[in-house]
């Protein structure tokens, strides 16, 4: 087994998406509208369109692309702190690559990278610190972002850098968390989700009892998903099963790798580095109240807001941009003024654009394709 | 950005700093093994386990009976709309 090829049998798929069908029609909803299911996490938009599953899922059922793209939430001014940080000459400037095209105010990582500045991409973070071990001379910056899954990469490469005497290397923290993100969801006004497909790869981290509070408080059913088309459609099917028989609770699709309590193992350099901030801005949807984390003081020698005295400002989209909706589901990607025409994955306006990840660039990309599976 | 890779651990190649090579689709990689170690797991132990890989760290260890249950139940939804099929024709 390896674990990829046999999520994703087509024949399989079939007959799922039948059961899907049937569920879907036995399902009574009060008000005239489609079943919504919002898939939290970036790596599931991506899969629902390289896949096609969209296509292929009864009309009466729709996806909403939900905020989980660290790319894509991205405020501009942290784009621009980047880039103040990056024209430093002893700056080696070190992100993943998906980071490089996001639009700041006026230029992204890739214009500057362009204009002379040293700005590297890397697989891991722990490349950037061998980087900064083999350049003494520079001050070495890694860009970290990204929600849970994320974190304790970032982590474990400070605490490393730390137990070396490494002092050049610095990090530009703009980890997120995904409990609040997804309370900000829940909260905001003509929400109308169904259920969500829960991010199988935070989940891995914190485990599943952090959603407890979407089916106690808010009645709503949680799937935490695998990625492989099968993972995505058995999810789906659990969730209607819940909506089916009335219920709300939080379930797990994703067990091979997920397990109820997280990782401890996973949990503890994140205890050990970082720390809350008190809110967090998003592109798109505002502050959102502990939504973020930021070095600890224990840390605070390799915290790059510290060491160029980065200040918090805040920059707002260009009017055009639609972004905001789009993530909140509100509107669909095709519907934003831009899409397609101003606004496109070659030159983006909005950061949904940017990642392959982002609701409006895989719109863009597969949205018009045919199923992949049932071609296979 | 929250992807991650199944990879299947071949060798501990530095168990001070916890790092181990994996078969990344036939690719030889090293990640590195701290969130999948802890007080009742060596690294010997991880030896030809599969893990998941997300930016050359291993964040997790594939429980392959998990994994076994999870298609047998794909598997039963498979059947239930087998049988659907079955009662429509016989209905015929
Ligand atoms: S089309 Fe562009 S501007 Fe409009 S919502 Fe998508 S990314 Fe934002």
């Amino acid at each position: 087994m390896k674990y990829v090829d046999e999520f994703r049998d087509p024949e399989q798929a079939k007959k799922i998406l039948k059961e899907i069908d049937k569920l879907c029609s036995e399902i009574e909803l009060k008000e005239d509208r489609p079943i919504q299911i919002m898939e939290v996490c970036g790596g599931h938009t991506h899969s629902i369109f390289r896949y096609g599953l969209n296509q292929l899922l009864p009309k009466k059922l729709e996806f909403v692309h939900g905020p989980g793209c660290p790319v894509c939430v991205l405020p501009r001014s942290v784009v621009d702190n980047c880039i103040l940080i990056a024209k430093h000459d002893d700056v080696i400037f070190t992100t993943f690559g998906d980071a490089m095209r996001v639009p700041g105010s006026s230029q992204s990582l890739l214009d500057i990278k362009a204009e002379g500045s040293d700005i590297r991409m890397v697989y891991s973070p722990l490349d950037a610190l061998t980087i900064a071990q083999k350049n003494p001379d520079k001050r070495v910056v890694f860009f970290g972002l990204g929600f849970e899954t994320t974190m304790p990469s970032t982590a474990l490469s400070l605490m490393q850098a730390k137990k070396q005497g490494v002092e050049n290397f610095y990090l530009f923290c703009n980890h997120i968390t995904i409990i609040p993100t997804i309370k900000a969801v829940l909260d905001s006004p003509g929400m109308r989700i169904d259920g969500f497909l829960g991010p199988g790869h935070v989940s891995l981290i914190i485990g599943t009892k952090p959603y407890d509070f979407i089916a106690d408080d808010y009645h709503k059913p949680l799937v935490a998903a695998g990625f492989e088309p099968l993972d995505i459609l058995q999810s789906v099917w659990m969730i209607l099963k819940q909506l089916k028989n009335g219920e709300a609770i939080i379930e797990n699709q994703y067990s091979r790798l997920v397990h109820e309590e997280g990782n401890a193992s996973a949990l503890a350099p994140i205890q050990e580095v970082f720390e809350l901030r008190e809110f967090f801005e998003w592109r798109g949807l505002g502050s959102i109240n502990h939504s973020g984390v930021k070095v600890n003081d224990k840390y605070k020698e390799f915290d790059a807001e510290v060491e160029f005295d980065l200040k918090e400002v805040t920059v707002t989209d260009p009017d055009v941009c639609q972004c905001g909706e789009v993530l909140k589901g509100v509107l669909k990607p095709w519907q934003c003024k831009v899409f397609g025409k101003e606004c496109t994955p070659e030159k983006p306006l909005g950061a949904l654009m940017v990642s392959t990840e982002g609701a409006c660039s895989a719109q863009y990309s597969y949205g018009l394709n045919i199923d992949l599976i049932t071609k296979k | 950005m929250c992807l991650g890779v199944p990879a299947q651990i071949k060798e501990i190649i530095d168990s001070d700093n916890q790092i181990a090579m994996v078969d990344l689709s036939g690719v030889a990689r090293e990640v590195n093994i701290a969130c999948v170690l802890d007080n009742t797991h060596q690294a010997q132990d991880l030896i030809d386990k599969w893990v998941l890989v997300h930016v050359g760290f291993a964040l997790s260890v594939v429980d392959e009976e998990e994994a076994h249950k999870t298609l047998k139940i794909l598997d039963e939804i498979g059947e239930l709309s087998a049988t659907m099929e079955d009662l429509d024709q016989g209905s015929r």
